[in-house]
């Protein structure tokens, strides 16, 4: 009886997952399963997890040995009732192999690949990774210093829904290009204008973390016609304080322990900053180029240690919706930088969250940033 | 970024620098590997496993070089070279063939930044491949690495991955020391995840693979690999271990192994090389003098027997480290229990 054959295929551990090894069998075929028994360990690029049986049921079938090599989606082995005869076992794995082969030459032919591409801009080469389709506003994500189109992976996905959203690593950022110029808001911001230009996108909900922030309104500033909203999420360019401990911390931090202590002043709850973060930061940090490029940006914004510009008059005379967001709990730039803000402006502080709300209260803001393009832009 | 092999990863280090200074060379036995013959191959072997190949082509004859088979000259010629202006980075092949040039690495470039009173620079790169595992027998599986780091005046790096190699091999071009670079042969075809733009890993720096409570691991090159997948296997049983590479084994970060002792209290230490007066030797008695209040255990070395490297595949196959030896190794400092004082 088909119905009582059950694939077990390889899982996909993460978004970066394509394929995994068998690093080793815990089970024997003729074992009983119960669901949630571990099944096989399963080693990816990053991670060996143990893989827990998604049945109950008689392993009948180790299809893939120890040590080999698999696509997410392969069949590894079959659970069935000890009472299904082994010609009916054969025929299954048989026909699950060959419609697995035809899935994914069909794949591999058409379906569009996610993943980031580097474009030229300018003189700048630029990792963008674009999400989503369809008829509504463009929505382009701008992120923080020192950070990098990472920072939006609990957003990116979520927000894709009827629109482009485009995520990308500024100039000295990330996998983009290390030259910053002056490393000015004006530098980033005229990228920006130029890489909206690349991607053929005369207007967009433009959404910004932090330094990204203020690039966003040094945007709407100087090309306004190219931005349909703004979304700031504890924004550059709205007060003069900023927490230099944590952006010499940064730039100094050659040790994962260094990177992880300075890490910390971006989240509420310090659990977060775990040491695969640190990690990838640091290899970050490492690359040619990055510790100027991170140099002449905190030079050209964070003169003697305060926000250099002040963008309060260009959010006053924007004619777009904007909406705040800013973390209660804001070690980087306090969240009393989200007061006083002219009338017509949505604001929302969030208690508990640090300076990165788009990945400490990720579902929240993906609902706000929803709502808010929904709700608050005119049709045009 | 990209999968890239410990080969390809040592390659693109190599060509990236090579691009960026002039000074860069390079020079050793077949890292060309002569020209001509029915192809026209202007390479036909760079570097006997490959390593060197498509060099030649982008640099010329005047930046590759294919040395005769003499190591003393050389090595030494590496050696003048490099107090002269250039950066040569010189293969030595198999690491075991120090001994017809150790005149050249331990009397002259070891010594020349203390012998003239810190006026001269000696921005050399010893390349060579070690380790067994690749049934080469005796006289071409040792793990020599302990010979060099005794040496001072010389700083000695073991790579253990393509990751590591690639930012690791960077920063020793960039080193104004004589550097001694050891690829272990058995990992050549290993990938990973490798950035495609240059980036130097600091010397001295110790990386953790991961971070746990109960046992400290310190191995070396490809015996990372191997103490992290006993790791796996000691944390289904409940034992969660740190594991250390310290990438180099001079300068040696002797704060980061005493820091993860005083947190564990428990040392295995893996170490492929002959086992007497070799790393694990060494950090044994770091620990033992500064760290010795915190050892809730005696410490534990997992190497291979006094004995050359044997060429029977089941006899080099016990005489390594092995996964099975390091889990048993952890297992039975959880088990020692230390006397109650009264």
């Amino acid at each position: 009886m088909t119905q009582d054959i059950i694939p077990v295929t390889m899982p996909k551990f993460g978004l970066a997952m394509t394929e995994g090894k068998i690093a080793g069998w815990m089970v024997e075929p003729g074992a009983a399963v119960k669901t949630g028994d571990e099944l096989v360990d399963i080693e990816t690029s990053k991670i060996t997890n143990a893989f827990e049986s998604p049945v109950t049921g008689t392993l009948r079938r180790q299809v893939a040995g120890n040590g080999e090599m698999l696509p997410v989606g392969a069949l590894i082995g079959v659970v069935a009732d000890a009472a299904v005869p082994d010609a009916d076992i054969d025929a299954f794995i048989t026909r699950f192999q060959a419609d697995f082969a035809a899935s994914s030459d069909a794949q591999s032919g058409s379906a569009p690949v996610d993943e980031p591409v580097m474009m030229t801009v300018g003189e700048h080469t630029l990792r963008v990774h674009e999400r989503g389709e369809g008829d509504g506003i463009p929505l382009l994500l701008i992120h923080g210093f020192g950070g990098d189109l990472k920072n939006w992976m609990l957003n990116h996905d979520a927000l894709a829904h009827g629109r482009r959203v485009i995520a990308f690593d500024l100039p000295g950022h990330g996998g983009s290009s290390k030259d910053v110029g002056p490393g000015t808001l004006e530098f980033f911001a005229d990228v920006t204008a130029q890489l909206l230009a690349q991607l053929k996108i005369s207007q967009a909900h433009v959404m910004g973390h932090s330094l990204g922030g203020g690039i966003a309104l040094t945007l709407a500033h100087a090309a306004p016609q190219s931005v349909a909203s703004l979304v700031l999420v504890a924004a550059a360019g709205l007060g003069p304080q900023i927490n230099m401990t944590f952006i010499n911390g940064f730039i100094e931090a050659d040790r994962v322990r260094a990177v992880q202590d300075a890490l910390k002043y971006l989240v509420h709850d310090k659990s977060l900053i775990g040491r695969r973060m640190a990690d990838d930061v640091l290899r970050y940090k490492r690359l040619d180029g990055v510790d100027a490029a991170l140099r002449r940006v905190a030079d050209a914004c964070f003169p003697n240690g305060r926000q250099g510009d002040d963008l309060r008059s260009v959010l006053a005379a924007v004619h777009v919706p904007v909406s705040v967001i800013w973390g209660q709990e804001d070690e980087i730039l306090p969240v009393t930088q989200a007061d006083g803000l002219p009338g017509g402006i949505e604001r929302h502080v969030l208690p508990d969250i640090g300076h990165m709300p788009q990945l400490e209260c990720a579902d929240r803001v993906n609902a706000m940033v929803e709502e808010f393009m929904k709700s608050r832009v005119f049709a045009t | 970024m990209s999968k890239k092999s410990f080969r390809q990863a040592i390659n693109e280090a190599l060509r990236q620098e090579m691009r960026r200074d002039p000074t860069v060379i390079l020079m050793g036995e077949d890292v060309a590997g002569g020209r001509g013959g029915s192809a026209g191959t202007q390479d036909a072997w760079g570097g006997v496993l490959g390593v060197t190949k498509g060099l030649l082509e982008e640099f010329g004859d005047t930046r590759v070089l294919d040395t005769p088979i003499t190591e003393a000259s050389y090595i030494g010629a590496a050696a003048g070279a490099a107090v002269t202006g250039l950066r040569p980075v010189a293969e030595l092949m198999f690491v075991d063939f120090v001994g017809c040039c150790l005149d050249q690495i331990m009397n002259q470039a070891a010594k020349f930044r203390y012998m003239f009173g810190g006026k001269a620079r000696t921005p050399l790169v010893i390349r060579a491949m070690f380790g067994a595992g690749f049934n080469a027998a005796a006289q071409h599986s040792q793990a020599l690495y302990p010979l060099f780091t005794h040496i001072p005046g010389l700083k000695v790096v073991i790579p253990s991955s393509p990751y590591e190699a690639k930012g690791l091999l960077i920063s020793a071009i960039r080193d104004d020391d004589p550097v001694i670079f050891l690829e272990n042969k058995v990992m050549y075809d290993e990938e990973e995840d490798v950035p495609d733009e240059p980036y130097a890993i600091p010397f001295g720096e110790a990386n953790l693979t991961r971070e746990g409570r109960d046992v400290t691991i310190v191995a070396f090159g490809r015996m990372v690999g191997l103490a992290n997948q006993a790791a796996d296997r000691l944390e289904k049983k409940g034992i969660s271990c740190t594991v250390i590479d310290p990438r180099t084994t001079s300068p040696l970060d002797r704060d980061t192994i005493l820091e993860c002792v005083a947190d564990t209290g428990r040392l295995v230490i893996v170490d492929e090389s002959s086992p007497r007066c070799n790393m694990a030797t060494d950090i044994a008695a770091l620990v033992a003098e500064e760290a010795f209040d915190t050892l809730r255990a005696p410490i534990r070395r997992v190497v291979p027997p006094h004995t050359p490297v044997p060429f029977a595949t089941v006899l080099e196959t016990l005489y390594l480290p092995s996964v099975d030896r390091i889990e048993a190794a952890v297992t039975a400092t959880m088990a020692h229990r230390v006397a109650e004082k009264v």
